[in-house]
């Protein structure tokens, strides 16, 4: 008997009994959407935040100093230098000086969560930050320390109705215009980048009272961020001779660290997922035995006409592995169904992958036919006569 | 063309046995016509079980075209069924969630056919069957008389020397019946080797020869017209038992 006489025999005796059939398979069916949902969920969360970090930029070297307790500290003029002299491996440094508790203030407005950081004109070009409208700080802000900023568009919309350009707000009391609107990086929402004001670094520095620059970004050329680190790291090893005085920590790491932690909990996800591909499995083989039970008469008509073991034994294992792969295909529709679905609200691209798609077809067809495998055994091994006698 | 020589059945029965057939030797040649008749649990049913390659003797030999079948292991047997033997049963044994030609078409699926000459082959016989219109029909949308008709299609599809006939008429009505025994006799006409096993002593005497059972053990064998006029002093034990 051939496999395909077997299967279409497989899809009649499901068309036999619908009710049943999804019965059965629906163990299956919740199984495989489970698994592609959580694939695809998965992926889209990990291109969302790939992008994201592309966003800040991808080739960043983010260095952090703790410093030492002592005046020993670096001038950024030795940061400058170090990127300048190294122009086959850096791209650009800019210093950002976070302002602490700063208020931002327009007309009766005040913001106290809003990030204010002070920067140089090249982190614009490190961090992608580009300004929409308007002008970016210029080298001329930074050197004559002018009260100009820049700002995100969640700011240009709560204080400005989104007509901010030329405008002046208040950091901590002091007047700043506003000469650039980036652009928005984060749907304009109260957290993330775009609820940020960028002002000249020494501003910032007077702001905070200290002669301390607590981080700078670099920006590596491409495919050079390793080499970037270690020559930072050796640097600031000369002033500081210390390593835990300061933290330089590539973009790669970061992304590296972050897919093998988000690849971590797919994969035990998708694990607990595949639990109920087992369960389903279960169910498959309890049907299936059944059903050898009900057809005991037919096992045995088709043994009397010359049906071997093995011809018992395949059209139950293909019956089986019908009914599981049936089952599959709508659990693959029900998935990718689902993940358009659930991605949309939560505002995540989730697209199916074919891999997904393919691992649970084969997942769900391998268990047909390992489950499907007891009850044809049982089949097959019916002597004829008693099956024939069977009522 | 079929030797039974001193074949036993005997099957544990608690602390005892019991002897299904007790020393059976038979010979038919190619071309009869043979009835098996016998009261039940008279061993005729355990005697065409063997017969039918279906079951083996616990003793004694049997061959089948000159081969010992006796000792064969299930799938050579599943073969041989599948070559040598057409089967008619009492209850049709037809498979519900198949149509009639695929029914026909079972002993040519599991004889490796194509597709296209197990159609032609299962058509043409039950065109011959009279009923080429009820192809797509399912056992249970025919009647009795066609359901028996349909197992003969199948019994003859794969054009097998020997046809085993089951009680082929226990369920029919008893026109219907003589209707069955016609199409086993015109089998028999055109060369087949006919068995037919009934407890029927006036369906018996429609073969061409007869071999009684009785507890396991041939008490007649010989033409059917003599066993016709011998019927009424081998049948002593009153009326006659409704089969198992």
């Amino acid at each position: 008997m051939k496999v395909w006489q077997s299967f279409s025999l497989a899809l009649k005796s499901l068309a036999l009994s619908k009710m049943r059939a999804i019965l059965t398979m629906l163990g299956i069916i919740i199984g495989v959407a489970a698994v592609i949902i959580i694939i695809s969920l998965g992926d889209g969360i990990q291109d969302y935040v790939n992008e994201s970090f592309q966003g800040m930029g991808a080739n960043l070297v983010a260095v952090t100093i703790k410093g030492r307790n002592s005046s020993r500290n670096i001038a950024e003029e030795d940061m400058y230098h170090l990127a300048a002299e190294n122009a086959d491996c850096f791209s650009g440094v800019s210093p950002a000086v976070s302002v602490y508790g700063a208020t931002v203030k327009a007309g009766n407005q005040t913001f106290e969560d809003t990030t204010v950081t002070g920067v140089s004109e090249t982190y614009g070009a490190i961090r992608n930050a580009v300004a929409e409208t308007g002008r970016f700080l210029q080298y001329v802000d930074v050197a004559r320390q002018r009260k100009v900023c820049v700002i995100g568009t969640y700011l240009e919309r709560e204080l400005f109705n989104g007509d901010a350009l030329g405008k002046t707000l208040k950091i901590n009391g002091m007047s700043y215009q506003i000469v650039g609107i980036l652009e928005e990086k984060a749907g304009s929402t109260s957290y993330g980048d775009d609820n940020q004001v960028l002002i000249p670094y020494p501003n910032a520095m007077k702001i905070n009272g200290s002669s301390q620059i607590d981080t700078y970004y670099f920006s590596a050329v491409e495919g050079q961020s390793a080499r970037a680190k270690q020559m930072i790291e050796n640097r600031l090893y000369r002033t500081y001779e210390d390593s835990d005085a300061f933290f330089v920590m590539t973009m790669d790491e970061v992304l590296n660290t972050y897919n093998k932690m988000a690849g971590t909990i797919q994969t035990v996800l998708t694990a607990i997922a595949a639990i109920s591909l087992l369960v389903g499995g279960i169910g498959i083989m309890n049907i299936m035995l059944v059903s050898v039970t009900e057809r005991t008469r037919e096992i045995g008509i088709r043994k009397a006409v010359g049906a071997r073991r093995r011809d018992i034994m395949g059209q139950f294992v293909i019956e089986a592995a019908t009914t599981s792969a049936v089952g599959g295909s709508i659990g693959i529709i029900v998935g990718i169904i689902g993940s358009v679905l659930i991605g949309s609200a939560f505002d995540i691209q989730a697209t199916p992958s074919v891999k997904a798609v393919a691992i649970s077809f084969v997942v769900s067809v391998t268990i047909g036919i390992v489950f499907g495998f007891l009850p044809a055994n049982k089949a097959a091994k019916l002597h004829p006569i008693d099956a024939l006698r069977h009522e | 063309m079929i030797e039974l020589r001193n074949v036993y059945k005997i099957y544990p029965m608690g602390d005892t046995e019991v002897h299904a057939l007790d020393g059976v030797s038979l010979r038919v040649a190619a071309g009869e016509f043979v009835a098996i008749v016998g009261r039940s649990g008279s061993g005729k049913s355990t005697c065409m079980n063997i017969i039918g390659c279906l079951d083996v003797p616990t003793a004694g030999q049997y061959f089948l075209q000159g081969v010992d079948v006796s000792r064969m292991e299930e799938n050579e047997l599943a073969l041989v069924r599948n070559r040598m033997l057409g089967f008619v049963f009492q209850q049709y044994n037809l498979i519900p969630n198949l149509n009639i030609l695929e029914n026909v078409e079972l002993p040519l699926l599991y004889a490796g056919y194509g597709s296209a000459e197990r159609h032609k082959a299962a058509r043409t016989a039950l065109k011959r069957l009279g009923l080429g219109d009820k192809l797509r029909h399912r056992p249970a949308q025919l009647s009795g008389g066609q359901q028996q008709r349909a197992a003969i299609a199948r019994a003859l599809a794969g054009n097998p020397p020997i046809i085993l006939a089951d009680e082929p008429t226990g369920a029919l009505d008893s026109r219907t019946g003589r209707e069955m025994l016609r199409y086993l006799q015109s089998l028999y006409q055109e060369g087949h080797t006919v068995i037919l096993i009934t407890h029927d002593n006036t369906i018996a005497a429609m073969a061409q020869r007869v071999v009684r059972l009785e507890d396991g053990k041939i008490v007649y064998d010989g033409p059917a017209d003599r066993y016709s006029a011998l019927a009424v002093f081998l049948e002593d034990s009153g009326p006659e038992e409704a089969q198992q």
